[in-house]
C-alpha cells in the first residue's frame, strides 16, 4: 500500500506540479472605483476562474482607487511585491500612463506581466446624418479644415481616445496639437455630445458605440483593428481595409508583484492558459463586450513593453 | 412622454433589499431629524461611506440617502413640538403653533396633524416631480460643454440668494470649495495639480472625506464646546388623535403650503427652511382671522410641515434633471453619484433611468412608510430626545473614523478628515456656512472642465458661451437670480405706503 501511495503521490506531483503553487487565497486589485474597466477585468477573471473550478474559493476584488491604477501599481511594487495570491488588473491605458511617466518612479519592468484576458478596439464615429461616409472622407475633410471638426473623447489630452484621433490627424497632415479636442467624462458623454452636435467626431471604444451604430444614432467609420471583427461588427470596415495601417486594441490583462517566484508566476500563466480554453471564460468574456486576445506569459510581457515603446514614440511625435 | 422609467423604478424600489433600505433610511431619518444636535446633512455624511463600502448598488445608496433626507423633514417636527427646539432647519416654524398645542396637553394631536400634513406635502410633491422631471430631461441632449458651463454659472448665482447667509462669506466658502477641487489630475490635460508627488492626492481630496470632515467632525467639536446647558425636558405625549373634521380642516392649508413648498424646493439655492417660513406667513395672512395663529392653530402647524416636505422633494428636481443641487444635502447626494462614476446632469435621466426611476418610486413608498412609522411609533421617537450627548458625540466620532477608514483603508485619509474637520469648525465659529464649500467642490470641476472643453471646441472663441438659445436663457436666469433679491431689498427699504 505504501508504494501505491508513493507512486500515486509521484504521479500526482508530476501531473499537477503547477497545482502545488496554487495560492491559498486569491485576490484581484482593481485600481479604480467599482464599475470601471479594472473592475470588469477582475470580475471576468474571478468569475471565470471559479466557474471553471480552476480556483477553489471565489476570488475577492479589492478596489484601490487612485491615479487610474497608479496607486495599485505603487502598492504592489512597494508593499506586496512577493504576494503570489494577488493579481492586479491592467489595460493598454496603463501602458500609456507608464510611457508618459505617470505611474510614479516605477517603469514597465517593475512588475511581472501575466497575460491578457481580452480586448476591445478603438473606433471613430460621426453623427448619423453626417455627409462623411468613410475614413477617406474624414481624412480629406479634416485635413482641409480641422477647425470645423471638434473631436470628443473620453479622456484627457494624451489619453487613448486622444491618441486614436491624433494618428488620424497625422494621416491628414494635421498637427495633433491643432485638434479641437474636448475631454469629456467617459464614453456616454462622448456619444451624447456627438448626437447633440457639440462635437463632430467621436473617438471611443467599439463596445460602447456599437448599439448606437445599430440604432442609426451615429455612424462608426472604422474599427481600428487589423482584422474584421465578428458578430455585430461584421459589416463595419477596419482601418486596414480602408488603407490605413493604424490599429488600436484596448487590451485588458493582469500582472503580479515583482518578487513573485517563477513557480507561482508559471502557475498563474498556466491557469490563465487553461482558462482561456474553457467555455465558461469565453461566455464571460463575450458578455463583457471583449474579443479574444490570447497573449500569455512572456508573449504578453513583450507586448506590454513594445506598447510602452510605441506610446513613448507617439507621445513624442505628438509633441506632448 | 413616457412613464416607463416609473414602472421600472417601482420594480427597483419594491425589491426586498431596497424596501428594507428605505425602511432603515426612513427610521434613521426620523431619528436624525428629531435630534436637535444633528440634521439630515450630518446623517447623510455619516452613512454615505458605510453604504459605499458595503458595496450597495448606486440606486440603493441613493434610496438610503434620500429617505434619510425626507425622513428628517418628518422627524424635525417632534422636537419642535415637544421641546420648542427645532429638530432641523425646516422645522423652525412648526414650533410656533405646535409647542403651544403640546403645552395645552394636545401633543398627540399636534404630532398626528403634523405627521399627516407631512405625508400630504411629500406625496403631492412626488407626483408633481414625476410629471415635471420627464419634460425637463428632454432638454438633455441640447446640453453641450458651453451650455453646461452656463448652467453651472446659474447654479453658483443662486448661491448668492441663499437666505440667511452673508453674501461675502458665501462667496469665500464657494471659492474655498473651488480651490479644493483643483487638487489632483486635471481632466483636460492630464497634468497633476497640487499633488506634491503623493499618489494619494492624484485623484484629489476624496468627497467622502471632505463631507465627513466638514459636517461630522466640526459638528462634534461644536457639540463638545456647547455641551448641554441643563437638560431640556420634553413635554409629555398626551391627548387624543385628531378627528376627521380636523383632518379635513387642514386640507386646503396643506395644499397651498405644498404648492409653495414645492416651487421653493425646485428653485436652486433655497430649501425646506425658506419654504416653511414662506408658507407659514402666507397661511397666516390668508386664514388667521381670529388671531389664533401662534396659540396652537392646527392650520399654522400643518402648513409649514406640508411645505418643508414638499420642498425637500422638490429639491430633487433640479438635482436629477439638471445636475444642479438645490441645497447642501442634495449636493452631498450628487457627490455620492459621482463616487459611482455616475455623472450628474441632464443626461442622468436618459442614461440612468433605472436609478432615477428607482429613486422616485422609492419616494412614494418612503412617504407611506414614514406616515405609518410616525403615527403609532411617535412615542419611541420622543424618547430619542432624551439621548444625552455623552452617547451621541462618541458615536458620531467613531462612525466618522470607521466610515473613512473602511472606504479608503488609509490612515492618511483619517488625518485629512480631522484636518478638514478642524478647519470646518473654525469656519463655522466665524459664521461660515458649509453648504457653499460643498457646492463649490461638487460643481467646480464640472464648471472648469466644461469651460475648457467649450473653448477647445470653439478654438478659443468665447462667443461659443452665448451661441445657443439655451445658454442665453441660462445667462438671463443667472442674472435674474442675482438681481432680483437685491431689487426686492431696495424696494423693501423704500418708504412705507408702496406695495411690497
Amino acid at each position: 500500500m505504501r508504494t501505491i501511495h508513493y507512486i500515486a503521490a509521484l504521479a500526482f506531483a508530476g501531473f499537477a506540479s503547477s497545482a502545488m503553487a496554487q495560492p491559498a487565497k486569491t485576490e484581484c486589485i482593481a485600481g479604480a472605483k467599482p464599475g470601471g474597466g479594472f473592475d470588469l477585468t477582475c470580475r471576468l477573471a474571478g468569475n471565470a476562474l471559479h466557474a471553471a473550478k480552476l480556483i477553489k474559493d471565489p476570488m475577492s476584488v479589492t478596489y484601490m482607487e487612485g491615479g487610474v491604477g497608479a496607486i495599485a501599481y505603487n502598492h504592489i511594487v512597494g508593499t506586496r511585491p512577493g504576494d503570489a495570491g494577488v493579481v492586479v488588473a491592467a489595460s493598454s491605458g496603463s501602458a500609456l500612463l507608464i510611457a508618459q511617466g505617470k505611474f510614479g518612479k516605477h517603469d514597465e519592468n517593475a512588475v511581472r506581466w501575466l497575460g491578457a484576458l481580452g480586448t476591445d478596439y478603438g473606433v471613430l464615429a460621426v453623427a448619423a446624418d453626417s455627409p462623411i461616409k468613410d475614413l477617406k472622407d474624414l481624412i480629406a475633410a479634416f485635413g482641409k479644415d480641422p477647425g470645423a471638426f471638434p473631436v470628443g473623447g473620453g479622456g484627457a489630452v494624451g489619453s487613448q481616445d486622444w491618441m486614436k484621433m491624433a494618428m488620424i490627424a497625422k494621416e491628414a497632415k494635421v498637427d495633433p496639437k491643432k485638434m479641437r479636442y474636448a475631454a469629456l467624462e467617459g464614453g456616454g458623454a462622448v456619444t451624447n455630445a456627438l448626437q447633440g452636435g457639440h462635437v463632430k467626431i467621436a473617438s471611443g471604444d467599439a463596445s460602447e458605440m456599437i448599439a448606437l451604430h445599430q440604432d442609426k444614432k451615429l455612424r462608426i467609420l472604422a474599427v481600428m483593428s487589423e482584422k474584421r471583427l465578428p458578430g455585430r461588427f461584421q459589416d463595419i470596415p477596419t482601418t486596414f481595409e480602408q488603407g490605413y495601417s493604424i490599429d488600436w486594441p484596448i487590451w485588458r490583462g493582469l500582472y503580479v508583484g515583482p518578487k513573485v517566484s517563477d513557480a507561482d508566476y508559471n502557475w498563474w500563466v498556466d491557469t490563465l492558459r487553461k482558462l482561456s480554453k474553457t467555455p465558461e471564460f469565453q461566455k464571460e468574456r463575450e458578455a463583457r463586450g471583449l474579443f479574444a486576445f490570447d497573449l500569455l506569459g512572456s508573449d504578453y510581457d513583450k507586448r506590454v513593453k513594445a506598447d510602452v515603446v510605441r506610446f513613448k514614440a507617439l507621445a513624442k511625435e505628438a509633441g506632448l | 412622454m413616457s412613464f416607463d422609467f416609473l414602472w421600472q423604478g417601482f420594480g427597483v424600489a419594491l425589491m426586498p433589499q431596497n424596501l428594507l433600505i428605505a425602511l432603515i433610511g426612513c427610521f434613521l431619518g426620523t431619528v436624525i431629524g428629531c435630534l436637535p444636535a444633528i440634521g439630515p446633512i450630518n446623517g447623510i455624511a455619516l452613512l454615505l461611506p458605510i453604504a459605499y463600502t458595503a458595496g450597495l448598488p448606486p440606486e440603493s445608496t441613493l434610496i438610503l440617502l434620500a429617505s434619510i433626507y425626507y425622513g428628517a423633514e418628518y422627524g424635525g417636527r417632534i422636537s419642535s413640538i415637544l421641546l420648542n427646539v427645532p429638530g432641523d432647519a425646516g422645522a423652525v416654524m412648526t414650533a410656533i403653533d405646535g409647542y403651544p398645542m403640546a403645552r395645552n396637553g394636545e401633543a398627540v394631536k399636534a404630532l398626528a396633524i403634523s405627521g399627516i400634513s407631512s405625508f400630504y406635502g411629500g406625496m403631492i410633491a412626488v407626483v408633481a416631480m414625476t410629471f415635471l422631471a420627464v419634460p425637463l430631461s428632454l432638454l438633455a441632449i441640447k446640453f453641450g460643454p458651453a451650455e453646461y458651463f452656463v448652467l453651472m454659472v446659474f447654479a453658483f448665482a443662486t448661491l448668492g440668494s441663499m437666505v440667511g447667509a452673508e453674501p461675502v462669506k458665501t462667496l469665500i466658502g464657494c471659492v474655498l470649495g473651488l480651490m479644493l477641487t483643483t487638487i489632483g489630475i486635471d481632466a483636460t490635460s492630464g497634468a497633476y495639480r497640487f499633488t506634491f508627488d503623493q499618489p494619494e492626492l492624484h485623484d484629489g481630496i476624496e468627497f467622502i472625506i471632505l463631507v465627513i470632515g466638514l459636517f461630522s467632525i466640526s459638528e462634534v467639536l461644536l457639540m463638545l464646546e456647547h455641551k448641554m446647558k441643563g437638560t431640556l425636558k420634553p413635554l409629555a405625549v398626551t391627548g387624543s388623535y385628531p378627528s376627521w373634521s380636523e383632518i379635513r380642516y387642514i386640507w386646503w392649508p396643506s395644499f397651498r403650503a405644498t404648492v409653495i413648498g414645492f416651487i421653493i424646493g425646485v428653485l436652486p439655492g433655497t430649501g425646506a427652511s425658506v419654504a416653511s417660513a414662506v408658507s407659514y406667513t402666507t397661511e397666516k395672512r390668508i386664514s388667521d382671522r381670529e388671531s389664533t395663529f401662534g396659540k396652537g392653530d392646527i392650520r399654522g402647524l400643518a402648513a409649514p410641515e406640508a411645505a418643508n416636505n414638499a420642498a425637500a422633494t422638490g429639491a430633487f428636481v433640479p438635482m436629477l434633471a439638471l445636475g444642479v443641487p438645490g441645497s447642501g444635502t442634495t449636493a452631498v447626494m450628487l457627490g455620492a453619484l459621482m463616487l459611482y462614476n455616475i455623472q450628474p446632469g441632464p443626461q442622468l435621466f436618459v442614461e440612468q433611468s433605472k436609478l432615477v426611476g428607482g429613486l422616485i418610486a422609492s419616494m412614494y413608498v418612503g412617504n407611506i412608510i414614514l406616515l405609518v412609522m410616525n403615527l403609532p411609533l411617535v412615542q419611541l421617537f420622543a424618547r430619542m430626545l432624551l439621548m444625552p450627548n455623552w452617547i451621541l458625540i462618541p458615536a458620531i466620532t467613531a462612525l466618522s473614523i470607521l466610515g473613512v477608514y473602511t472606504a479608503y483603508s488609509s490612515v492618511m485619509s483619517v488625518m485629512i478628515m480631522f484636518g478638514i474637520g478642524i478647519v470646518g469648525y473654525i469656519l463655522r465659529k466665524l459664521g461660515f456656512d458649509m453648504a457653499p464649500i460643498i457646492l463649490g467642490f461638487v460643481l467646480g470641476k464640472v464648471m472648469e472642465v466644461n469651460l475648457r472643453n467649450a473653448l477647445a471646441i470653439s478654438g478659443g472663441e468665447y462667443s461659443i458661451l452665448f451661441a445657443s438659445p439655451l445658454s442665453i436663457t441660462l445667462w438671463v436666469m443667472a442674472a435674474m437670480v442675482v438681481i432680483l433679491p437685491w431689487w426686492r431689498r431696495r424696494k423693501r427699504a423704500a418708504p412705507p405706503g408702496l406695495p411690497g
